[in-house]
């Protein structure tokens, strides 16, 4: 370096007409090629074509930021009088009073206010119980409380008392001591072949029995020693965001299993059972959700025993669990599917059975590379959950309906449908940006 | 898996709970409330407030049925339904009584085994134009675009007149008040037509209500009333005379301020019986000797819970008309109770 | 205990067989099954069988042969309130189908439109595709449909307003668009099917165009036989038009073709093709919102195609044509078509949310007022509902095909 440096040294002694005395410094890049000129040039009009589509999409935003801002600006919030002709009479736009005063309606529906923590309570648990299952960074213990969570939520949001939600959370714990217990009684009893037929099936049937003929009589007799109850909030009290998402959280939790039996049977090589498996998911993913919705609420009852009658966000929860079952049983089989064969072969080659393969090596890896789509299914769920106005629910838009009904608020339109897109739109872009998020974690493939 | 047995347990609990009886009273008595189905809103008849709390018409004849029942006027569950979903909610037991401005028709009564127990608004279908459009008669409407609530006789109706009259027009079914009520305003259907009570209570809340007119003609009978499934004629019977019982309180002057009052003091043996002091008709029909008298304290009689949500004095302004009691020129009319 | 499915055991047939032993334990798992199945079904039209009688209600399809008493507004047939419920679910049948297929062509094109937008440059335009793509893939269907009907209602002009007014072609009002319609003053007339009628003008002009087609293809290939013998192509463009377009336009004329203008009488237009406001709404929302979803297939599609197929295929000396058309496409495709075909399907299932706007399809009759009307909940929808399965399975079965032909094959 110095050597370098010396030389320089001489070069200047001695000066040479053509030759550049030292570096030019640099001098700055013309101006279209540099800082926002060129960007804009770059990303805007690098073309005739795209100069075209740039000049309309311009005059395009204009357009609808003239269309809405005024409104939007001039809105009125709390007016005088609580009513549209209240809002009019201050402001010429937007009439966000109704929103003001139905805030807590388009939330809860009809939920009791002093109550309004149970709910939210609930989503908070809910939350908390999906954090073990969407991110592994999560404590594992967690899991336990996911696994309960079904009964606490269920709990918080109809009340009740505890005894009964508890009675129900102890039906596989009965059904497991069974199994785990009473293996060597059933071997001495109808032996050694049927011995752990014998002890599942007892198992099954202890389950049963417990669901169909105990629960409720523990129920009832635990209540009448120690009351702990919440108040009971019947089912028609919920309406709202509230409800959807019920409807939606219930739908996607309990299609999971049942998509993945479906999908499994659909992957079977047994044909029947294979048969049915096609058969129910195409049935069911073949019609409008709609239809289904109608189901619920006309015709369920025509297929249970007579004098049957039970809650119609049941029935609905139940047709919707199908419905998606059959989305899920598809996402799931996309999962198994997408595994390598190697994958097949080496658990063959391992010796294991049928379903130790599937518990130990398919399942968890097809699952896993499932969730961006289940996640997508649940979206599409929770937007289908608007349909329930056709039925008389009260969901967000059916309650806007409702809304409308009250002189107060007769003729508005704008502000209550763009409330509920707002918040179906923070809900579903989170998610699916959680999913994309997930996607590019999962990744595998280095492409 | 839990969740599987959560709803398993939820479905059985569910079961044990609705098996539904031959008898409602029974039902409702055991369940502690009455499960009323009424519209998922229709103003002055059935609609949330900001509490969540049913208002309307409908929803205070519930009320007053569950105060007969039930000795409270607030243990009623209201169901919201459809056109489309409310004969099958009363058919299956999901609701035991359906007030959800239904028109009594023969089919309804016979085919579709219901039992309508009275009418509590007489009403006729008719149209509702802009003032600024100059028709004065629906004979004029020829060609034009109606809007109509899908789901109900109307739409029936109106094909039937159109037809009668040799006309044309571009029928818009439309499944609720409230959408039909944009459209309507935004002109993109030139009448609206339904139930005339419907279309003042409708005009009422318009901005201008003067800028449109309800046409003449009443294109058809619309008896609005309560109604309950057929074969459980006690039940029937009960919802049926509380409602006479309103109408009946109203002829005799006995109103919810006074009623406690005119049981204590009225000589009229009529109001006596009616409000429990002398003879057993609640135990005829299986309910406390005072079912009348709370029925009456729920929210009044007739006129009052017309007056207070569709009255002259309300937000919808209808007139009593037809609705007025027969001694006032009217055709409502309880049979005695006695 | 298990029995090794290749030695033969010693012993014979044990019970215990059934269900330890692999070659039988499938069959046993398929009876049970079965009879599990059987005894469900059999359990509910049982209870099926008990309600309806309990109500007093029978199980029959004559309702669909009584008069429906009711006006449907869209009528692709000929229809009247005294026509009868069957024909007013055809009628329904026809809307629905009608509102899918136009539905599935334009939510394709906004949807290629829009993917391939999404990549651009272009900042802006790729922004203004995103905020498109999101908005509509985030909002629920229902609401697009009811807000966008809203808006053709709150935003046109009511025909009122073009009272005195010249009107051109095309007529936009809030009762939906008029367009100019084809006549013929001396036509042909239609044939009567019994069930509907067949516009004979119309099977004759697709005849005739069909025929032209086919010459127009002859020449090109008799072109293409010369051009494999003499190696020169002969210019036979002008000729195929013609084969095309001569004959049919000669058919238009003898037919006395006109175009029929909507014109304002009384209190609507009156002549023209007129598109309802209910259809329009439909229509936008349900392409804009499947459109939003294909966009993102599309993207997906042709990303997952990577780089290295094109800088092979130039490699191999292939202009970028070319390299588009045998090289990236055939990829991209099996990328994005099963997905478009599940699109589809989706689309054609929403349009039972054309009662939210009173659109009459099949769920507006069939499921809505003739349920209403007859009370027949049972056999209403059970016919709606193998409807959009026939519909459905029509579909998948075009996926599973399609799936089937470009599977990768493995191993």
């Amino acid at each position: 370096m110095s050597e370098t440096h010396a030389e320089t040294a001489f070069a200047r002694k001695a000066p040479v007409a053509f030759v550049a005395e030292g570096e030019i410094p640099a001098s700055p890049p013309p101006m279209n090629a540099v800082g926002p000129v060129k960007w804009i040039r770059d990303n805007l009009f690098p073309g005739p074509v795209n100069a075209i589509l740039t000049i309309l999409s311009l005059i395009f935003i204009v357009f609808v930021a003239y269309e809405i801002l005024p409104w939007l600006i001039d809105s009125s919030w709390s007016p005088a009088e609580m009513s549209l002709a209240g809002c009019r009479a201050e402001a010429s736009g937007a009439c966000f009073a109704v929103i003001n005063e139905r805030f807590p309606q388009f939330f809860f529906g009809f939920y009791p206010q002093d109550l309004y923590w149970r709910p939210s309570l609930a989503f908070g648990f809910l939350l908390l119980a999906l954090w073990p299952v969407l991110f592994e960074s999560a404590p594992r213990k967690l899991l336990f409380f996911s696994a309960i969570y079904p009964v606490l939520g269920y709990w918080l949001i109809w009340g009740g008392t505890i005894w009964g939600p508890l009675a129900v959370l102890a039906a596989p714990v009965v059904g497991w001591l069974i199994y785990t217990r009473l293996g060597g009684l059933c071997e001495r009893l109808v032996g050694e072949a049927f011995g752990p037929l014998m002890t599942l099936i007892a198992a099954v049937l202890a389950v049963i029995v417990w669901g169909l003929f105990l629960v409720i009589p523990i129920d009832e007799a635990l209540s009448a020693i120690a009351p702990i109850a919440l108040q009971h909030v019947p089912s028609a009290k919920l309406g709202g965001f509230l409800l959807s998402l019920i409807i939606g959280v219930v739908g996607i939790a309990a299609s999971l299993p049942f998509g993945i039996a479906l999908a499994l049977g659909r992957q079977s090589n047994l044909f029947i059972v294979k048969a049915l498996s096609v058969g129910f998911i195409e049935a069911m993913r073949g019609v409008p959700l709609i239809t289904l919705l109608f189901v619920a609420s006309t015709l369920l009852n025509y297929f249970l025993p007579p004098g049957t009658n039970f809650d119609l966000i049941l029935r609905v929860c139940i047709m919707v669990t199908f419905f998606a079952s059959a989305y899920m049983a598809e996402v799931i089989r996309g999962g198994i599917a997408a595994l390598p064969k190697g994958q097949y072969e080496a658990a063959d080659a391992m010796g294991l059975t049928y379903w130790q393969s599937m518990r130990l090596i398919i399942l968890p890896q097809a699952l896993k590379i499932s969730i961006p789509n289940i996640v997508s299914t649940f979206i599409g769920l929770f937007k289908d959950t608007t349909l329930v106005i056709v039925i008389g629910l009260l969901d967000p838009l059916g309650l806007s309906s409702a809304i409308r009904a009250d002189a107060n608020w007769n003729g508005v339109v704008w502000e209550l449908y763009g409330f509920i897109a707002l918040f179906f739109f923070i809900f579903c872009f989170g998610m699916s940006r959680y999913s994309q998020y997930l996607e590019r974690k999962l990744r595998t493939d280095h492409r | 898996m839990r969740t599987t047995y959560a709803i398993g347990a939820i479905t059985i609990a569910g079961f044990a709970a609705g098996v539904a009886s031959a008898a409602t009273l029974d039902d409702v008595k055991s369940a502690g409330e009455l499960k009323c189905g009424v519209s998922t809103g229709l103003a002055g008849f059935s609609s949330p407030d900001a509490d969540g709390k049913w208002q309307g018409f409908d929803v205070e004849f519930c009320r007053a049925v569950a105060a007969a029942v039930l000795g409270d006027p607030d243990k009623v569950k209201f169901v919201p339904t459809t056109g489309k979903t409310r004969f099958t909610a009363l058919a299956s037991g999901e609701v035991d009584v359906l007030a959800r401005n239904t028109t009594w028709t023969f089919s309804r009564d016979t085919d579709l085994g219901f039992e309508f127990v009275g009418v509590n608004y007489y009403d006729g279908q008719g149209f509702m134009v802009p003032a600024s459009l100059g028709v004065t008669s629906a004979k004029e409407l020829s060609g034009a675009t109606v809007c109509i609530q899908t789901g109900t006789t109307t739409e029936l109706n109106l094909a039937d007149y159109f037809r009668a009259n040799g006309m044309e027009y571009e029928p818009v079914p439309i499944e609720t008040n409230a959408e039909a009520q944009q459209k309507y305003l935004s002109e993109a259907c030139d009448a609206y037509t339904t139930d005339r009570s419907g279309l003042a209570a409708t005009r009422a809340t318009f901005e201008t209500p003067s800028d449109h007119v309800l046409l003449p003609e009443i294109i058809s009978k619309e008896p609005l009333g309560p109604l309950v499934r057929h074969g459980d004629n006690e039940w029937g019977d009960i919802v049926r005379w509380t409602l006479n019982a309103l109408i009946s309180a109203e002829e005799l002057g006995v109103t919810k301020a006074n009623a406690e009052e005119m049981a204590a003091s009225s000589e009229n043996p009529e109001i006596r019986r009616l409000l429990g002091v002398e003879g057993d008709l609640g135990a005829m029909i299986g309910l406390d000797p005072k079912w009348a008298l709370w029925a009456i304290q729920a929210n009044g009689n007739y006129g009052e819970l017309f007056n207070k949500n569709i009255g002259p004095d309300s937000p919808i302004g209808l007139d009593r008309g037809l609705n007025a009691l027969w001694t006032d020129g009217g055709i409502l009319y309880s049979p005695p109770f006695r | 205990m298990t029995v090794s499915a290749t030695a033969r055991p010693e012993h014979g047939f044990r019970l215990s067989q059934l269900i330890y032993d692999t070659r039988y334990r499938s069959t046993t798992i398929q009876v049970v099954a079965m009879f599990a199945f059987m005894l469900a079904v059999g359990w509910v039209v049982n209870n099926a069988i008990q309600n309806l009688e309990a109500l007093g209600k029978s199980f029959s399809f004559s309702f669909l042969f009584s008069t429906s008493g009711y006006d449907v507004n869209q009528r692709l047939l000929e229809y009247s309130s005294q026509s009868t419920h069957g024909r007013a679910a055809i009628l329904g049948i026809l809307n629905t189908l009608v509102l899918a297929l136009v539905g599935c062509i334009t939510a394709t094109i906004l949807g290629v439109l829009a993917g391939v937008a999404r990549l651009s440059k272009n900042w802006i335009v790729a922004r203004l595709m995103t905020v498109y793509v999101e908005g509509f893939r985030n909002v629920p269907v229902l609401l697009w449909i009811i807000v966008i009907t809203a808006m053709v209602n709150e935003s046109m002009p009511s025909p009122r307003d073009y009272r005195g007014v010249e009107t051109g072609a095309f007529v936009f009002t809030n009762r939906g668009f008029y367009f100019p319609e084809a006549l013929f003053s001396h036509g042909l007339g239609d044939l009567d099917l019994g069930l509907f009628k067949v516009s004979l003008d119309l099977m004759a002009i697709i005849a005739v165009l069909a025929a032209g087609i086919y010459a127009a293809k002859r020449i090109g290939r008799a072109a293409d036989v010369k051009q494999a013998e003499t190696g020169v192509r002969p210019r036979v463009f002008w000729y195929r038009v013609a084969a095309i377009f001569l004959p049919t336009i000669a058919l238009l004329l003898f037919l006395g073709f006109h175009i029929g203008y909507p014109e304002l009488a009384g209190f609507n237009f009156k002549g023209g093709t007129f598109l309802r406001d209910s259809f329009i709404g439909l229509w936008l929302a349900l392409s804009l919102y499947t459109g939003a979803f294909i966009a993102e297939n599309v993207r997906a599609g042709i990303q997952a195609v990577s780089k290295g197929q094109t800088e092979a295929a130039y490699a191999l000396g292939l202009r970028p044509s070319r390299t588009m058309k045998l090289v990236i496409l055939p990829q991209a495709m099996r990328v994005i078509v099963p997905p478009l075909i599940s699109q589809y399907l989706n689309l054609t299932k929403n349009t039972s949310l054309a009662i939210a706007v009173g659109y009459m399809d099949a769920t507006g009759t069939l499921g809505g007022i003739t349920l209403n009307q007859t009370g027949r909940e049972m056999e209403t929808l059970l016919l709606l509902m193998g409807f959009y399965l026939i519909i459905s399975l029509s579909i998948s079965f075009v996926m599973n095909v399609y799936n089937e032909r470009m599977k990768l094959r493995e191993r």
